[in-house]
């Protein structure tokens, strides 16, 4: 039995792509075969606490039909990868491939074939095989996903395409995985917006989720600060000297043409409102630091905060209801909640001289953010009852401006703890701290995107 | 001499100053009172004259040159950045043409985000004492740039200080 999934993702880059493959027929062809499976039956899991233990899993490398250099070659990288995108979710303990009682050239993939007890043995809970095939410029490629101690497959996928789609086709894959055992589709279509100043002046760049393929966006040749992506990820608004004064810019990716928002003062921090073209933003023209609400074109709808001292750097509830936000008012900087429905504001945090940089996670629950403290500055996360702040980073330089995985599941931050500023990700339980990736210069403020496999 | 005229200065200025209520540190203001005790009866009526005198020699606005200097996470100005700034007003009647773009700056530590404001919040309120003292707000400009643009670069409070600070472009 073969079904040819409905495969309607979603927005932004990844649509035009699949545009692509279909018009000309080059690109990933989804199927999944056997027996129709129920889809996240149960999630493996537990999304609010799922860095406590991580799961064993093995991924083999893949059985090869011809057995080609150049086929072994690449199954090899696709493996690679599916192993390393598996394991930057931190959910997983890959399991070394050396302890396995498995060779693909001898060995079968499919479920008739598996010897689970081979499995379980060094400790494998899930396992992923792949049957590579290349034939010409063409790949195509089917992974399992089994659970070894029920000794059955809970997913199977065939997937046919270019060579140069081999790095969405395994993400695809990844999404199904992660879908299967937590719920959510994860964040393998996401990307991640960040400064870096490798150019002598700090401009915006964008990777993928995982610091794949950086790129400059913008081209200011003056400060650039502050990039805020819109839900859609068709709009990025951000911050930039380049005018001289500090004005807010909000740009169209497609077409490049951005609209200036420039009053007397600052004009920074801008936070789309959650599905929204609507964003909050600070501006001073008042001679004072507020919040205001923007039309996505940048006129005022209204002013959110009224306080003498600082107020900035807004961050949105889900619902588009809520703001956080730093502000002055009680003496030194701390973080407040203001329901925009009622108006009523309230005192977030209470420990820590100054607290800053409220990034509101995208499941609501909780809020990230920056305390400063006598070694450095460091990124705790805390509900929205103010209680019991937990610290993510400790004893290693800076740690700022954390900004949160589309699934919530992951944080992205700058820190200073090898010398130089650079962009660092860790589960949201401060787990699994790691590097993202490696430019040339200082990079700051991560701003993770929607995730655009939502499929 | 010299010492006469500066005295005589302060307590031109500082009258201004004090009738405009801007939020300035009380401490500031004792202090600069101190001195006009010290001055000759007579100085008040002296002090009427053009307060050009006093910078006779500053013909490139060298006083304007010099930054001021605030304290960790304030605004607020202290008493050496006062008299200085009484200084800047001095040369500035006295170049009536000039206009000036006022920059606030900021220590590294802290976030951009807060350091932005903050450095807004400086150069206003240097522009705002100088306004205090007669100077047209007309020609005063103002410019955050935050952590951004730091003239030291050192971990250390030294050069935090140096960093804290509001200069003045004359445009």
């Amino acid at each position: 039995m073969m079904q040819i999934l409905g495969d309607s993702c979603g927005q932004g880059s990844f649509k035009i792509r699949r545009i692509k493959l279909y018009i000309f027929v080059i690109g990933v062809i989804l199927v999944t075969f056997g027996p129709a499976m129920s889809w996240a039956e149960y999630d493996v899991i537990d999304i609010t606490k799922p860095f406590l233990r991580k799961i064993p899993l093995a991924i083999p490398l893949f059985k090869n039909t011809s057995g080609s250099a150049e086929e072994k070659q690449l199954s090899e990288t696709a493996a690679d990868f599916l192993s390393d995108t598996l394991d930057f979710t931190g959910y997983f303990k890959i399991l070394e491939r050396g302890a396995f009682l498995f060779d693909p050239e001898k060995n079968g993939v499919t479920l008739a074939n598996i010897n689970f007890q081979n499995w379980t043995v060094v400790g494998a809970e899930f396992l992923i095989t792949g049957y590579y095939e290349v034939n010409n410029d063409r790949i195509s490629l089917e992974l399992r996903l089994f659970d070894t101690f029920k000794a059955r497959r809970v997913l199977g996928k065939k997937y046919a395409g270019s060579k140069s789609n081999q790095r969405s086709i395994i993400l695809r894959f990844c999404s199904d995985v992660i879908h299967y055992l937590t719920g959510s589709r994860g964040i393998f279509g996401s990307k991640i917006a960040f400064i870096s100043n490798g150019t002598g002046n700090k401009e915006i760049y964008t990777s993928a989720f995982d610091g794949y393929n950086p790129r400059r966006l913008t081209n200011n040749n003056a400060i650039t600060l502050f990039p805020a992506w819109s839900t859609d990820g068709k709009w990025m608004a951000f911050t930039s000297f380049k005018a001289g004064n500090p004005d807010l810019y909000i740009r169209n990716l497609k077409q490049g043409q951005e609209t200036k928002v420039s009053r007397q003062g600052i004009n920074s921090t801008p936070a789309w409102v959650p599905g929204k073209f609507e964003l909050a933003a600070t501006m001073s023209f008042s001679g004072d630091s507020e919040i205001y609400l923007l039309t996505g074109s940048g006129k005022i709808i209204k002013r959110l905060t009224k306080s003498h001292g600082i107020d900035t750097t807004p961050t949105w509830s889900p619902d588009g209801k809520k703001i956080a936000f730093e502000s002055a008012r009680s003496g030194s900087a701390q973080i407040y909640i203001k329901d925009l429905v009622s108006g009523k504001v309230r005192r977030l945090t209470y420990e820590g001289r100054k607290n800053t940089q409220a990034s509101w996670s995208p499941r609501g629950d909780k809020i990230a953010y920056t305390s400063e403290m006598s070694g450095g500055n460091n990124i705790f996360v805390i509900g929205l009852d103010g209680q019991d702040p937990v610290q993510l980073t400790y004893d290693s330089g800076n740690n700022e401006a954390a900004s949160w995985s589309p699934d919530a599941s992951l944080i992205a931050f700058s820190s200073n703890r090898d010398g130089p500023n650079r962009i660092y990700v860790m589960t949201a339980y401060g787990t699994d701290q790691r590097r993202l990736l490696v430019l040339a210069g200082e990079q700051t403020k991560p701003k993770w995107s929607t995730n655009y496999l939502n499929n | 001499m010299q010492k006469k005229m500066w005295l005589m200065i302060a307590l031109l200025l500082v009258v201004p100053g004090l009738l405009f209520t801007l939020g300035c540190q009380k401490k500031t203001v004792s202090q600069a009172k101190a001195p006009v005790e010290k001055a000759p009866a007579k100085a008040p009526e002296k002090a009427e004259a053009p307060a050009v005198v006093v910078t006779p020699s500053d013909t490139t606005g060298m006083i304007m040159q010099e930054d001021i200097y605030f304290d960790f996470d304030k605004s607020s100005l202290t008493s050496a950045a006062q008299d200085n700034l009484m200084r800047k007003a001095a040369w500035l009647r006295a170049n009536p043409d000039v206009t000036v773009t006022v920059e606030g700056h900021c220590d590294e530590r802290g976030t951009n985000e807060y350091n932005l404001a903050l450095g807004d919040r400086r150069a206003d309120s240097s522009k705002a004492f100088l306004v205090d003292l007669g100077i047209p707000a007309s020609r005063l400009t103002t410019i955050s740039y935050g952590e951004e643009r730091p003239v030291c670069g050192q971990k250390d409070e030294e050069c935090w200080a140096k960093n804290r600070r509001a200069n003045f472009v004359v445009n």
